[in-house]
């Protein structure tokens, strides 16, 4: 603190001849920019929901609603376990799998046993997930194989897991009993109550990566890799942690689906990994790591799961939903990629040391 | 702190004063194999003083500065941190002992805070071991007001420029208590303004006792900046000085001081009509109006350091970079500007800085590599036969004297001097009638470095025209008919072969005053 004084002192005037390195207009940039996608996903979500509405008044009906969160509150809670995933360089793909797994698994459980506690299904659910996700990690933290790779190929195994198991089979919802289809049909008006539950646990997850030195780390993985090296972030650890828990996650979502859908054959959750990256893009996680929430990656889910019901009550072809998603997505992807060129141009013009 | 042990490393002699030794360096030496990358390392740094570390590329500096950041462990001689032996095993040795080295381009995490990039894996912390962000602002804010400058610590450390991105380093090892701050030619890529400021937040550390080790090849930033001077050469100490008690013209002639091989036979220039002329060549932010003529049969060097501008010049000429203003003629006919394949049919070859990733296509074999560039002329309906190849390959091989297995094996498999042949081999076989090889002899050894430049002048001698460019004086004084010298992205001198001196073409290359050609 001496020092402070004692350089204050040699120099007056401080503020006036303090070396000025002024908040560049890049960054100033950059902040707007971010701020206009959320305002872009909101603006977009409030455009839908008022055209729909117009045309179709029952759009707003409790019962459209409860479909549209509980479409949502899926998507979401996949997508936070996604979000852990991207915002360190890595993706995973094989979330739809997982989800077909362990919802049949565990919803089958009532089928084979005449009294299983709900907590244990759920227990199955989740340890699926976990399982699987480990598997993912080893092989991706500790075997030093991309991602990609990776879980497009575990995409496929694990799909193919089950179908072996499921075979012609399916769980119908005549056989589950009440307490477990009630997790998702309760409801405190139009909201249900798995909403509610599931926003608290992204609102945890967020606050998580966001305030605790494990969470950072995995930004500062996305962001730098050599970077992260030099200051001794343990990077095998967190990229393996972050896709067991991505697992495990997907496995707790696997039940919630089989609560809710009832009917369970082998193709529970086909696709629904590209959905969630969508959604995690749209919803503000640079694809490249770095940056982004749970948060805009659920908002990021509510916007798809919006529209795609929207369409649905307009009559509109299932086509133009898919193509709305990909639009969204090459819109978000080209806006990072636009402040990045914008940001390089501006540096290199700023930094640039030749006399003209 | 308390334990400081005053040192009189000089023996005794006008330098010692009466300040501290935190850290010193004697007798050492490094090899990477046959290669003496140092052989005498003595430096000694005092707290709240400035030394500069000067030499030519090669002179050791950096292997000198890799052993005080833990990246390097001296073969032999000693390491004193305060009067004490130490050994540093690991980057992690170098930082807990108080060394930070601030690279040339930082490595930060572009998309976190300026603060955050500050206190990674060391965040403060409050209740249930959660980032306390509101003091970690704070203590880079105060960070930041000791070092005097204006930076905001929440912001995102991407957009920053390299001279902020600095600051943020300088910031990390305040952090860290670092008294020792070793800067790496920290104002290669700063603007005038941007090293004045760097210069500024020096100064404040230097007020604080920090000991600042400063490398740079601008020897009137030396002056400016530091107390005391050490200058090596080829891997030695040569000597160490008070700034006071010397100018740029000593230190020139203690950076260089050794016997120049030259070339003995005149400069062909008869027929100088020029086949390569470059005219007004602007790349905004990378060089400006870059003007030159190549005559067939001469060999003209780009001189200069590195970061001036030379490759970015050669790979504009070749089309592989776009440039903004100005042209490029081959008798007399301009170029298409960014085309490559424009380049090649006008007769350009270039052979790149870094044959490993520009020069060759590793995995290939020897033969593809030597026959890629002659494609065109070697099928047959259509075809290239592997027999044609191979046989194209090993004519050029005892050309150039290739030394191989087999032509079949994988290029990666070769020593760099022949993996350089090789290069050389795919475009000498086109018949080119500009040629630009840059950096022709990096990383080779002296045997092969001769008969590459025997080449090299054995095709000037056919009719070619060379551009070299190379950041070895010798080299540039024994290959080349005529010198031109770049600085910050100008061309700010030209010799011709009689009137160069390495002094001279040192000086225009550091030297911020104009100098007259000779």
């Amino acid at each position: 603190m001496t020092l402070i004084e004692q350089n204050s002192q040699s120099n007056p005037s401080n503020s006036g001849s303090s070396v000025e390195l002024v908040p560049s207009g890049a960054s100033k940039f950059t902040s707007l920019v971010f701020r206009a996608r959320e305002f872009g996903i909101f603006g977009i979500l409030f455009i839908f929901v008022l055209l729909t509405t117009a045309i179709k008044p029952r759009f707003l009906a409790g019962q459209n609603i409860k479909f549209i969160l509980i479409d949502t509150t899926i998507f979401a809670l996949l997508a936070l376990g996604e979000t852990m995933v991207v915002v360190s360089k890595n993706v995973d793909l094989s979330i739809g799998s997982i989800l077909g797994l362990s919802a049949f698994v565990s919803s089958n459980l009532y089928q084979q046993f005449h009294h299983v506690s709900i907590v244990f299904v759920f227990a199955v659910g989740i340890g699926i997930g976990l399982v699987l996700g480990v598997v993912n990690g080893v092989l991706i933290a500790f075997g030093r194989v991309p991602s990609l790779v990776v879980t497009l190929a575990s995409l496929y195994i694990f799909r193919g897991l089950d179908v072996l198991i499921v075979g012609g089979r399916q769980v119908v919802a005549s056989s589950l009993p009440s307490n477990f289809l009630s997790v998702t049909s309760a409801s405190f008006g139009a909201i249900p109550i798995i909403s509610i539950v599931v926003a608290i646990v992204v609102f945890g997850g967020a606050y998580y990566l966001k305030n605790y030195r494990s969470g950072r780390d995995l930004y500062a993985i996305g962001s730098s890799e050599q970077a992260a090296g030099l200051v001794g972030i343990p990077i095998a650890k967190r990229v393996f942690t972050a896709f067991a828990i991505s697992g495990a996650i997907a496995g707790l979502a696997g039940v919630i689906w089989a609560s809710y859908y009832g009917t369970i054959d082998s193709t529970a959750g086909t696709g629904y990994e590209f959905t969630v990256v969508t959604a995690v893009v749209v919803g503000g996680v640079a694809i490249f790591g770095g940056s982004g929430s749970a948060i805009g990656a659920a908002i990021g889910a509510l916007l798809l799961n919006t529209i795609n019901s929207s369409l649905y009550v307009l009559g509109v072809s299932a086509f133009w939903d898919q193509a709305i998603s990909g639009l969204l997505l090459i819109l978000a992807i080209a806006l990072d990629r636009g402040i990045g060129l914008y940001l390089a141009k501006s540096l290199r013009k700023r930094s640039s040391r030749v006399a003209s | 702190m308390n334990l400081t042990i005053y040192l009189e490393i000089f023996g005794g002699t006008s330098l010692s004063n009466d300040k501290d030794s935190v850290i010193s360096l004697t007798g050492a030496k490094k090899y990477f194999g046959a290669v003496h990358a140092l052989e005498d390392g003595q430096i000694d740094l005092f707290a709240g003083e400035a030394h500069a570390l000067v030499g030519e590329n090669g002179a050791g500096k950096s292997t000198l500065v890799k052993i005080f950041a833990g990246l390097h462990r001296p073969d032999s001689g000693s390491l004193k941190f305060d009067g004490n032996e130490v050994f540093f095993n690991s980057p992690r040795d170098a930082i807990e002992a108080g060394v930070a080295v601030i690279y040339q381009e930082p490595t930060l995490f572009p998309d976190l805070t300026v603060a955050e990039n500050i206190f990674m894996e060391r965040q403060p912390q409050r209740s249930f071991r959660r980032i306390d962000y509101r003091s970690m602002n704070k203590a880079a804010r105060v960070i930041f007001s000791r070092l005097e400058v204006d930076l905001d610590p929440t912001r995102l450390a991407l957009g920053l420029s390299i001279a902020e991105q600095q600051i943020v380093e300088i910031a990390k090892a305040l952090s860290l208590e670092a008294r020792v701050i070793i800067m790496d030619e920290p104002t290669a890529a700063l603007s005038s303004v941007e090293v004045h400021r760097l210069f500024r937040v020096a100064e404040t550390l230097k007020n604080s006792g920090v000991a600042i080790l400063f490398i740079s090849h601008r020897l009137d930033e030396v002056f400016t900046l530091c107390e005391r001077v050490t200058v090596m050469r080829d891997g030695r100490f040569v000597l160490t000085t008070m700034s006071s008690e010397t100018n740029e013209d000593a230190l020139v002639r203690a950076m260089v001081g050794r016997d120049v091989e030259r070339r003995s036979d005149q400069i062909r220039g008869i027929d100088l009509k020029p086949l390569l002329e470059v005219e007004h060549l602007t790349l905004e932010g990378l060089f400006a109006d870059i003007s030159f003529t190549v005559a067939a049969g001469e060999v003209v060097a780009l001189s200069g350091l590195v970061g001036a501008g030379r490759s970015e010049v050669a790979t504009a000429i070749f089309g592989v970079r776009r440039y903004d203003y100005g042209s490029v003629k081959v008798g007399g006919k301009a170029l298409k500007r960014g085309s490559p394949s424009s380049a090649m049919a006008a007769g350009i070859g270039l052979v790149p800085e870094d044959r490993r990733l520009q020069g060759l296509v590793m995995e290939q074999s020897i033969a593809r590599n030597i026959a890629m560039g002659s494609f065109k002329s070697l099928k047959r309906k259509g075809l290239i036969r592997s027999l044609t190849e191979t046989r194209f390959a090993a004519d050029w091989s005892v050309k150039l004297q290739i030394k191989y297995g087999n032509l079949g094996n994988s290029v990666s498999t070769l020593s760099g001097g022949n993996q350089q042949k090789v290069v050389l081999a795919k475009w000498m076989s086109r018949s080119p009638k500009v040629l630009i090889v840059d950096e022709p002899t990096r990383g080779i050894d002296i045997g092969t470095k001769a008969e590459v430049h025997r080449l090299i002048l054995e095709l000037a001698k056919s009719g070619v025209a060379v551009l070299v460019i190379s950041s070895e004086l010798p080299e540039v004084l024994n290959l080349a008919d005529r010198i031109l010298v770049m600085r910050e992205g100008r061309l700010v001198a030209e010799f011709d072969h009689k009137g160069a001196t390495e002094e001279a073409i040192i000086a225009a290359a550091t030297l911020s005053k104009e100098v007259k050609a000779a």
